[in-house]
């Protein structure tokens, strides 16, 4: 497959631009954030995104998407990541629409499914548990269809309709369907560095209402669709170092300090130019692991693991730079490109960081 | 544009994979060791072996040594759909390249868009059948970074040039036939427009070499002095004093040739792992461990890239000065390669020996480090990032 967009990618990458620069750019982020929001995202934005097909885009029409595919859905995402937008479509679509489409019953897709895809109900996955990513251990259990447990770091906890829960069963791990208004439910809301909402959340004796797969089936599951989200998560990464990085470029032609432009001291065009190469190196490994998702290809743990490390690594250095070549006004809460430095931050360790995809990427190759 | 059809190129890589299974010796399908096993043409063809020298004359047949160019200068006239698939289906037979040659990857890119008719049939034909090896006089004592500083003059004396001065760094000039060369045509002219493009008989008269021997051991460049030397004026390429145009286009074509980082026989990992063993599953040195993996997924990143800029050509988006792009990072990610093989190998990667086979990956790693030097070095290509793709003031 051809390493560029089809035309109706193009078509929709153009039209996200106008949408989420016209409805969601970065100001009203840090109106989210000193109004305190509720919700902690912009709830008309959100329904606009629904209305124009964006939370069903890579679902079947069965269940009310459009299935046009991820790589088109990862366009959307590099978008709303210039624009640092901030929107349940990681956790409830990806995350947890990508879980039910693929391992869910016809009666989940009917129900859960259809109501992610247009952006009626928030559903999202609760499964960390320490303080780094364990995608595969939960000391959560269930006895007599009750589940217990604190999860953190969930993702949209607060707003969530239902929860996707871990769990640990004789057989490895299980995935369960939790209603958020359950009794023994208790969410807490914690707003993290990038102004977007994670939750702890206490499970006690809660009664599950499902499960997705068998119990023992969780391992693969969440393996599957956690590479998804590394991917899709990579690809709003992208967004945000090209728009950060050219945010810099357009400060290095316009800061003047010895009476020329600070663009013009080699020691900052070196460094510009390294930045430049390695975010096209960043394009080529998005591109290539959404096309991945698309093909249901057999080296998608490989490229997730590949893509989320390198562009964590230069997220990291082009937030950094960002910061280092503004100078003083690049440190303050006026000026916008630290708001980068912040979403790289917690993007960074979203889905597992750097080390723990350096790591696992050397296991799946065997070294 | 090709307007081959997906049938069409179907059929062509079918038959393509049968003529390469039959025309192509078993030894060169195997990976190339060293400099010897390139064939590189010339007046006085060395052929390592009779396999050598068959593939290379299978391939010419076809003109498959140049598969792009047209067909009237000895090339294959493969459409961009064709030319993949064919070395789609060589790297899938591990086959060799038939010919390497500056003459292929430098000169002829430059002759195709600059040269006359007649020069275009006598060179290009030459190069696509192997028959002169070519060198490149670019580079002065006084003239590295800041080419368009060169000194070498050539002076019109009506029906020939004289050309006098030295050139230095000219990889194989003690084995080449011809050198194309850049030298000075108007000493009064800003340094940019008076320069012009020669092509110059390393036989003639006045011109003589001294090798120059590389860290590495081995000695494949040389010092060109010019003392005299009369050149015909139809050996001018282009316009006199415009050669500086020509210059830069033939250097985008190096820059893609060098950039590129060569497959090899063992991949990072397995060539770690080999070497220093296991332990519970992962490789002994977990330091190691990180840097290769991360070597890796660069590598992958890079010929992603690679692919995608040859996508996004297709779909008739401009090279632009991506070259030095790629240049800058293949020759640093390759210098890094060979910084942990050197790692990884550890004591035995210290055995310089007697000669090339012995003391390979030591000489290899000292080669490399020219790799950032030669055909523009990393910092000339990050100031060209920087002036050319993101638009940054003049230093
Ligand atoms: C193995 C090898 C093969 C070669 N083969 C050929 C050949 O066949 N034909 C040929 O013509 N030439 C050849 N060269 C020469 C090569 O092109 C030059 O070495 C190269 O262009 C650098 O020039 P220099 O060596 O004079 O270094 P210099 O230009 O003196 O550079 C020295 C240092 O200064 C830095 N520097 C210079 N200018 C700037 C600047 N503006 N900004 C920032 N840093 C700067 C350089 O990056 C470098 O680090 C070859 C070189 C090597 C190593």
């Amino acid at each position: 497959m051809a390493l560029v967009l089809t035309e109706e990618q193009q078509m929709l990458k153009t039209s996200a631009k106008e949408f989420f620069n016209g409805n969601a750019p970065i100001a009203s982020l840090r109106d989210l954030r000193d109004k305190k929001s509720e919700a902690g995202y912009d709830q008309l934005v959100w329904s606009e995104m629904a209305n124009m097909g964006w939370t069903g885009l890579v679902f079947p029409e069965a269940y009310g998407g459009l299935d046009f595919g991820y790589a088109g859905l990862g366009q959307i995402l590099i978008e709303s990541g210039k624009t640092l937008t901030p929107s349940p479509l990681m956790s409830s679509v990806i995350v947890s629409g990508t879980m039910i489409n693929a391992y869910g019953s016809e009666e989940q897709k009917k129900t859960l499914l259809a109501a992610i895809a247009a952006g009626e109900k928030i559903v999202t996955l609760a499964y960390e548990e320490s303080n780094a990513h364990r995608p595969h251990t939960a000391e959560a259990s269930v006895s007599n269809n009750q589940l217990s447990g604190t999860k953190k770091i969930v993702l949209d906890g607060h707003v969530a309709d239902t929860f996707l829960v871990t769990a640990r069963t004789e057989k490895g791990l299980g995935i369960y369907v939790i209603d958020a208004a359950a009794s023994g439910v208790s969410v807490e809301r914690h707003t993290m560095m990038d102004s977007r909402n994670a939750a702890t959340v206490t499970f006690s004796d809660v009664p599950v209402l499902a499960m997705i797969g068998l119990p023992g089936d969780g391992e693969k599951i969440m393996d599957h669709v956690l590479d998804v989200a590394r991917i899709c998560l990579s690809a709003e990464m992208l967004g945000s170092m090209e728009e950060a990085f050219e945010r810099t470029m357009n400060y290095l032609k316009e800061r003047k300090q010895f009476g020329v432009s600070i663009g013009s001291f080699q020691g900052l065009q070196h460094r510009a130019a390294h930045m430049f190469c390695e975010i096209e190196m960043c394009k080529s490994l998005v591109l290539k692991s959404l096309q991945a998702i698309d093909a249901e290809s057999d080296e998608l743990a490989t490229l997730a693991s590949m893509t989320k490390a390198k562009v964590g690594e230069i997220a990291k250095l082009v937030s950094n730079e960002g910061i280092q070549m503004f100078g003083g006004i690049g440190m303050t809460d006026d000026e916008e490109i630290g708001f980068f430095l912040k979403r790289a931050r917690v993007a960074q360790l979203t889905y597992g960081d750097y080390n723990y995809h350096i790591d696992r990427y050397a296991a799946l190759k065997s070294f | 544009m090709s307007t081959a059809t997906q049938p069409n190129i179907d059929a062509f890589r079918t038959e393509t994979r049968a003529w390469l299974e039959e025309h192509c010796p078993e030894s060169m399908r195997t990976p190339v060791k060293g400099f010897d096993d390139y064939f590189w043409g010339g007046r006085q063809p060395k052929f390592k072996d009779e396999d050598q020298k068959l593939w290379f004359e299978n391939m010419k047949s076809k003109g498959w040594t140049v598969p792009r160019w047209p067909k009237e200068y000895g090339g294959g006239g493969l459409s961009k759909a064709e030319y993949k698939v064919l070395k789609e289906e060589m790297e899938s037979l591990g086959c060799r390249t038939p010919l390497f040659s500056f003459g292929i990857h430098m000169l002829g890119p430059a002759l195709l868009n600059f040269g006359t008719e007649e020069q275009k049939k006598e060179h290009l034909t030459q190069i696509a059948n192997g028959e002169i090896w070519w060198c490149q006089g670019y580079s002065e004592p006084g003239a590295g970074s800041d080419l368009a500083g060169l000194q070498t003059s050539a002076e019109d004396k009506g029906d020939h040039y004289l050309v006098n001065g030295q050139k230095v760094w000219t990889s194989y000039a003690d084995y080449a036939d011809k050198i194309f060369c850049l030298v000075r045509t108007d000493k009064n002219a800003p340094k940019h427009t008076g320069i012009s493009f020669l092509l110059i008989d390393m036989k003639a008269e006045g011109v003589t070499t001294r090798p120059i021997k590389l860290l590495s051991g081995s000695s494949p460049f040389c010092e060109t002095f010019f003392d005299n030397v009369k050149v015909p004026k139809e050996n001018l390429v282009g316009t006199e004093n415009e050669g500086w145009t020509i210059a830069k286009y033939l250097l985008t074509h190096e820059r893609s040739m060098i950039g590129n980082v060569a497959k090899m026989d063992k991949t990072l990992d397995k060539y770690a792992v080999d070497a220093i063993g296991k332990v519970n599953g992962k490789l002994a040195d977990p330091v190691n461990r990180v840097e290769t993996a991360k070597w890796l997924i660069d590598e992958a990143a890079f010929n992603l890239t690679l692919e995608r800029a040859l996508d996004e050509a297709k779909a008739g988006s401009p090279p632009g000065a991506k070259s030095s792009f790629f240049k800058y990072y293949g020759t640093e990610l390759n210098k890094r390669r060979y910084e942990l093989m050197m790692s990884t190998g550890g004591f035995d990667n210290l055995i310089w020996g007697e000669n090339a086979e012995e003391g390979k990956t030591p000489r290899e790693f000292c080669r490399t480090k020219a790799n950032s030097i030669e055909g523009g070095t990393s910092e000339v290509q990050l100031n060209i990032i920087a002036k050319h793709i993101l638009g940054l003031p003049k230093s």
